[in-house]
């Protein structure tokens, strides 16, 4: 790929390609492929200058990536902030086609991505079958745990992977794990190892745990506890918030959360931090400079566990995240990293293996040559018990990063990153083994 | 600073070559992301001698053929910076694409290639006139650059697309993309030109490319006891003038390795500073510095007994290093 000009030795220079080009299939614009993004032009005069791309000729490898997202029926998060963009997921799978796109131009790849977007589940995973007996081998999928398991099963002995992004669900990748599903999402029990880590470290040992009355919460308020009993710190109490959000906005509304919070957290054991299980991000914003006592809130508000965040730029991560904002307006949220990971797994496995045949790219994928590279300063695998990626996990306030987890100080005998969430002498997977 | 007869003096009384201390006091440059400066070590004196302001988030670090400046990449001021190695006064900005981090000249002095890390481009300065030659799509997040010593190759690589893009200095145009390790990081061409070496720092492994067939000639993998393989990530590399051995920035292994680079076996770690990133000769290659980030120092390193002699305490996140010539 060439583009040349802005002075006269460029000029030059474009005539003699030009020249050359003559002679080769040329025409279609780099930006003109789909998916495929093209530098930003950094002047006006850029508009000028020649902009030369080989056709794709017929032995381009096509590998079509089918993201499968379920529409679901959720209650708006408090903060206007933190509202979900229709794309949401998507964002970061347009990025990594992009992406993947690049290195596969000069591979002769080209990655294509379709979406099926639906509220009804069986509906969904009928599409998805269908497009999987159409020779579709990478499914990167966005859905409930429940939904995920049954499409896994409804794909069972089909040449088709299942890349889950969207459910942490621990029982996923325990007793409910499946052989044609990995797991770019981090497992709850990650997320909660990686703040339990950091609350050892500052000392911080004796937590008081506010769970809210969904499942998640229930599901999320497990996790800790599972992460309390490992790492030795001690739950002082476990107080349920119910609570009926009602509408996410009125006129006023913070007079009562005033008096609320503070008596809700009244006479609690001495504790160092409230640690908030609230996944639906309902009511944990509520309590951070509310509680009785002056204690720093942690979990699903203040400080949280997230695989990644709109301000991190770590390892490289600013031009990712300039990269993404170019492309979708907005910020990248953790769903679009998930997902984003899912679909770079693929482009890997097809700039690696230089193949597009669906079995060639699970079998690299599962092999122990795969790594994925994410912005996270360290080459990512695959847990080989259970599917999992393993990814450090960052700790972040709504504006900024505090740090990164795993701590320096839990060690592990083989990798570092199996502190978090459930190691191999754990694991009750058993679809994974051998 | 010795003066510059005693030096010619010395280099020619065959007994100058068995010192093992440097012959010559040279200026050594050290970019600090973190500081915006860039602190001037005296080789001989081995301290820093000066701290200069510089523009945002210096990185890449290199000087004028003619040793008269030091050009700076302003990574967030999207500019390069050059300034007179003897005064440290800004001489000019040239322009360069969004976020400029690593420049390299062409074995002429001009021009200058940059790559910009934000915008997929390498772009061709002319450091004389300060103007844009023209500019170059590669991967995405392009990085690394290197030249061959006859200067008609450029080799850049790219951090996403994990590629060395070999273009053609005379036409611009692409010669071959090699598929590399993930997270391409540093291109070194080996004196006689036959070879290009890569490091990947999330693969962990340096490529040795033939420079003439493009071909994998080799993956140097590393392995140092009680270093999860993770924490191995390989950055700067540098070989010695004669082409027998390579030194290799480690990042958080918090080590340079020692390579063979005839067998390509690593000989030995030396323990650093703090994910040491860049590592750059004195003229003489008597000495290595070593930038490491995380510690705010950098190392020295005695190239022939290969040891650690020293570390002095730059700014924060030292990134880049380069010796002037004089």
């Amino acid at each position: 790929m060439i583009r040349v000009g802005k002075s006269e030795g460029g000029l030059i220079a474009a005539i003699v390609l030009s020249l050359v080009i003559c002679t080769l299939p040329v025409t279609a614009a780099f930006a003109g492929d789909s998916g495929v993004q093209a530098p930003p032009d950094a002047t006006p005069k850029a508009k000028s200058k020649t902009k030369v791309v080989k056709k794709p000729t017929h032995d381009v490898q096509e590998i079509p990536i089918l993201l499968v997202r379920q529409k679901r029926d959720l209650l708006p998060p408090l903060s206007l902030l933190h509202q979900r963009p229709a794309d949401d997921g998507l964002g970061g799978a347009k990025l990594a086609i992009s992406d993947n796109n690049t290195t596969g131009h000069f591979l002769k790849q080209k990655f294509t991505l379709e979406e099926l977007k639906n509220n009804k589940p069986d509906a969904l995973i009928a599409d998805t079958v269908a497009r999987v007996d159409a020779g579709v081998g990478m499914v990167v999928a966005d859905l409930d745990a429940d939904v995920l398991v049954k499409l896994a099963d409804a794909l069972k002995g089909k040449k088709a992977i299942i890349l889950n992004a969207g459910s942490h669900d621990d029982d996923l990748r325990n007793g409910d794990c499946r052989a044609n599903i990995l797991h770019t999402a981090p497992s709850r029990a990650m997320l909660a190892d990686a703040l339990g880590q950091y609350l050892t470290w500052k000392r911080w040992s004796k937590w008081f745990l506010v769970t809210g009355s969904t499942k998640r919460d229930t599901l999320w308020a497990n996790a800790i506890k599972r992460t309390a009993k490992r790492f030795r710190q001690k739950i002082v109490e476990e107080r349920i918030f119910e609570y009926n959000p009602g509408s996410r906005r009125s006129d006023g509304g913070y007079e009562q959360i005033q008096k609320q919070i503070p008596k809700f957290t009244q006479k609690a054991p001495r504790h160092d931090v409230v640690v908030v299980a609230d996944e639906g991000q309902l009511f944990g914003d509520y309590f951070p400079y509310r509680t009785w006592d002056a204690r720093p809130v942690v979990g699903s508000a203040g400080l949280s566990p997230a695989s990644w965040h709109a301000a991190v730029e770590l390892w490289g991560g600013t031009q990712f995240q300039n990269r993404f904002k170019r492309m979708n307006k907005r910020n990248m949220r953790e769903l679009d990293y998930d997902v984003w990971m899912a679909v770079r797994t693929v482009g890997e496995a097809a700039s690696r293996t230089r193949s597009n045949a669906p079995e060639k790219l699970i079998s690299y994928i599962r092999s122990k040559d795969f790594e994925l590279a994410a912005f996270k300063g360290q080459k990512l695998t695959f847990r080989d018990w259970n599917g999992q990626l393993r990814q450090p996990v960052i700790l972040v306030t709504p504006n900024l990063h505090v740090t990164v987890s795993p701590q320096p100080e839990f060690l592990h005998q083989f990798s570092e990153l199996d502190t978090l969430g459930f190691d191999k002498p754990e694991s009750t997977c058993k679809a994974y083994q051998p | 600073m010795m003066p510059l007869r005693t030096a010619i003096t010395c280099a020619a009384l065959s007994a100058c070559a068995a010192m093992t201390t440097p012959a010559f006091a040279y200026k050594v440059f050290v970019s600090n992301e973190k500081d915006n400066t860039v602190s001037v070590i005296d080789s001989e004196k081995l301290e820093v001698v000066k701290t200069i302001k510089v523009g945002q988030r210096p990185r890449g670090i290199i000087m004028s053929k003619d040793g008269k400046w030091v050009i700076v990449c302003a990574s967030d001021d999207n500019r390069i910076e050059v300034y007179d190695a003897n005064t440290y006064e800004l001489v000019k900005h040239l322009p360069s694409g969004p976020d400029p981090e690593l420049p390299i000249l062409h074995t002429s002095g001009n021009p200058l290639y940059v790559s910009n890390e934000d915008d997929n481009l390498v772009t061709v300065v002319d450091i004389q006139t300060g103007k844009l030659i023209t500019d170059v799509p590669v991967g995405v997040e392009p990085e690394g650059m290197g030249i061959s010593p006859d200067g008609k190759v450029l080799v850049n690589t790219s951090e996403t697309t994990n590629m060395a893009h070999f273009i053609d200095t005379a036409t611009y145009d692409s010669i071959e993309n090699v598929l590399v390790d993930n997270r391409p990081r540093v291109a070194q061409f080996t004196p006689d030109g036959s070879e290009v070496w890569v490091s990947a720092e999330i693969g962990g492994s340096v490529t040795v490319i033939d420079a003439k067939t493009k071909a994998v000639k080799k993956k140097i993998t590393f392995e140092i006891q009680g270093i999860t393989p993770e924490a191995i990530q390989p950055m700067g590399v540098r070989i010695t003038n004669d082409g027998k051995t390579a030194f290799v920035g480690l990042g958080p292994a918090n080590r340079v390795a020692v390579i063979d680079a005839k067998t390509y076996e690593v000989k030995k770690y030396l323990l650093v500073g703090q994910r040491i990133w860049n590592v750059n000769f004195t003229p003489d290659h008597k000495l290595l510095f070593t930038t490491n980030g995380t510690s705010n120092d950098v190392s020295v390193i005695d190239v022939e007994k290969l040891k650690v002699i020293k570390s002095i305490t730059v700014g924060r996140y030292p990134w880049g290093v380069v010796s002037a010539p004089n």
